[in-house]
């Protein structure tokens, strides 16, 4: 039993971290807010599905186009109602949550729930590790989750437009005055974001149904994950995600499924009232913190 | 270059009038009376004229208005929810158990469950006084969430079942004129309470918490003491709709409670408690005329919060509040 909860409770993680990835760099490390996360990663889904059954686009074809089509809902929803309120913190806050809100209760209402909506999975089968049976997808997920990963770390401190993800959340007017165009690298993040949050839900989703209740679940986790290992810090994040994903498992294994929601949403509580700033978070602690 | 510009004047009734001294005309007191007259008179009558189904959604309507209130008076302390489903669930379920539970009559148990509610939330939400802005928000919309999963998960307070066959109040009358007097009471002593030192005190936490730390007061009580008020507001709205239903469960925590308030509330425009109050009479009885599309009132209600909060963040109480108090004229400028 220890052996699965090693497993699996690894494999959650990457999950996690995979789903935490985008909203990461968007709130995280460009300090904009993109609470329809959730909502994108299930458009991403369904954008996927519609292609793949509707159109009968081949999957690799569909998969891609499904990832191109919600970075570019982030971008629109940059252009056409972030902008206008960017700045006002919390305004951004509503705003993007009711964002989210309309594209996830319109799937609702549009009837996209049943068993149906499911996407497949990249190669079938599935390979023993020890005494445990882990699916080709399953590593798939790790595999791409550690890739993504690590060119995320690289991507913000290495490159020029990473390092300007940066800058606009550490300080804009510098940012500013350093020939960086704020409003564009925010824009680009939330489309990045949204793009990544895309690849993780292609991946991830061949687990099970699409269901539209997923997309708070997966804003939740991804909140947890940023907010418990520390905006801007990009370890903290991959810290965290292990830190809920062998939590969540082992509450799982040890109290029923019920509870496992349940964890994150503690998790966060706790962090906030302990040490807000996050396991290894060090950015706008003072001035967003008290 | 000319341009042209927009200017606003006051009326004159209105300067005339801001001084109660020199009101001397009916014109005049009628000016001054009739904004808060019209809630008051609307809602007398109201009860009396609707149909027993409209009765229905007027208290519902009025539920939501005490949400969108108590949701507003946070925002004036700097406090952005977005779970006020946590203050309606909690005085939800303190009233379904204390009146099923341990039978305590319906004229006890809603006080009872207003005071613990409030109490009860400003303590949940007591170690996180100490966040601002976003991260505030985020823990409030975690809570109920939480809460709704624990009691499905452990199964406390009949769980998914939830508890039903709670005491409904004796006739449709009382239950009108009860949570109409309340509202209008809310809507006024909270207009009334942020123009009192108190209030001021309150508000001045939400513009600069520092400098209220240092002329020496201490920012959490008072904040603490501002999710009171707020919790008691939305635990009576979560007690009242429970006795009227009949029942509480995992619904009350829905995700209805928290931002059908916040919308009311922006849409209305925030800062005035009568610009929530307004909104929820938008709001509610529209969703209840649109009932036909079932499903899409969340959806509704979301497109109206972001339209308003990119185009017109303001709201609709400004908006009629410049119009009735000012006149605008174009004129030209030099440039």
């Amino acid at each position: 039993m220890w052996e699965v909860a090693l497993i699996y409770g690894f494999i959650n993680s990457v999950i996690l971290a995979l789903t935490a990835l985008g909203f990461s760099l968007t709130f995280g490390i460009s300090g904009v807010s993109n609470f329809a996360y959730g909502a994108m990663y299930i458009f991403a889904g369904f954008v996927a599905w519609l292609l793949l059954n509707k159109l009968s686009l081949p999957f690799f074809v569909s998969a891609l186009v499904a990832v191109f089509l919600t970075a570019l809902l982030g971008a629109a929803m940059y252009r056409f109602v972030l902008l206008r309120v960017r700045g006002l913190v919390i305004s951004e806050v509503i705003a993007t949550f009711g964002v989210g809100l309309i594209i996830l209760e319109l799937f609702r209402y549009l009837g996209f729930t049943g068993f149906e909506y499911t996407l497949p999975v990249f190669s079938d089968g599935s390979l023993l590790i020890g005494h445990t049976y882990v699916d080709y997808q399953r590593l798939w997920i790790v595999a791409v989750g550690i890739v993504l990963a690590v060119t995320l770390y690289v991507f913000t401190h290495h490159t020029k437009l990473g390092l300007a993800f940066r800058g606009i959340a550490q300080d804009e007017h510098t940012a500013l005055s350093l020939g960086i165009n704020s409003d564009r690298v925010a824009g680009l993040s939330v489309a990045f974001g949204s793009g990544l949050v895309a690849v993780a839900a292609i991946l991830i989703l061949p687990r099970g149904t699409i269901s539209v209740n997923d997309g708070y679940d997966v804003l939740i986790n991804a909140m947890a994950v940023c907010i418990i290992g520390g905006l801007g810090s990009s370890v903290g994040v991959v810290l965290a995600s292990f830190l809920i994903g062998y939590a969540q498992i082992m509450t799982e294994i040890l109290s029923g499924p019920h509870w496992k929601m349940i964890i994150s949403l503690i998790a966060i509580l706790i962090i906030l009232m302990v040490k807000p700033s996050g396991l290894l978070g060090k950015q706008k602690e003072l001035e967003e913190r008290m | 270059m000319k341009q042209r510009r927009k200017e606003r004047i006051d009326r004159g009734i209105k300067a005339r009038s801001d001084d109660v001294f020199s009101l001397n005309s009916y014109r005049e007191m009628l000016y001054v009376a009739l904004p808060p007259l019209t809630p008051v008179l609307l809602l007398i009558i109201l009860p009396l004229a609707l149909p027993s189904y409209w009765q229905k959604v007027l208290i519902s309507t009025c539920a939501f208005a005490l949400l969108a209130m108590s949701w507003d008076f946070l925002v004036g302390v700097g406090m952005v929810s977005l779970g006020q489903a946590l203050f309606f669930g909690v005085g939800a379920y303190i009233a379904g158990i204390s009146n099923k539970i341990l039978g305590l009559p319906i004229w006890i148990d809603i006080p009872v469950a207003t005071i613990l509610g409030g109490a009860v939330s400003a303590l949940l939400l007591a170690p996180v006084l100490r966040l601002r802005g976003v991260y505030f928000s985020m823990v409030t919309l975690v809570f109920p969430l939480m809460l709704e999963r624990i009691v499905e998960a452990s199964g406390v307070f009949g769980g998914t079942e939830g508890i039903s066959g709670i005491t409904p109040f004796p006739n449709s009358f009382i239950e009108s004129y009860v949570i109409v007097f309340v509202t209008l009471f809310a809507l006024f002593g909270f207009r009334r309470l942020v123009t009192t030192d108190y209030g001021l005190v309150l508000k001045a936490i939400k513009d600069n918490d520092m400098a209220v730390m240092g002329v020496g007061i201490n920012v959490y009580w008072m904040k603490a003491q501002a999710l009171f008020i707020s919790g008691c507001v939305g635990a009576f709205a979560g007690a009242f709709i429970t006795h009227v239903y009949g029942f509480v469960g995992m619904p009350s925590f829905a995700l209805d409670y928290s931002i059908l308030p916040l919308s009311s509330a922006v849409v209305g425009g925030m800062g005035t408690f009568a610009g929530s109050f307004l909104g929820a009479f938008i709001l509610v009885p529209l969703s209840e005329a649109l009932r036909g599309i079932g499903g899409l009132r969340i959806v509704l209600y979301s497109f109206f919060l972001v339209f308003f909060i990119v185009a017109l963040p303001e709201g609709i109480f400004h908006y009629v509040q410049r119009k009735y108090q000012q006149f605008e004229r174009w004129v030209e400028v030099d440039k």
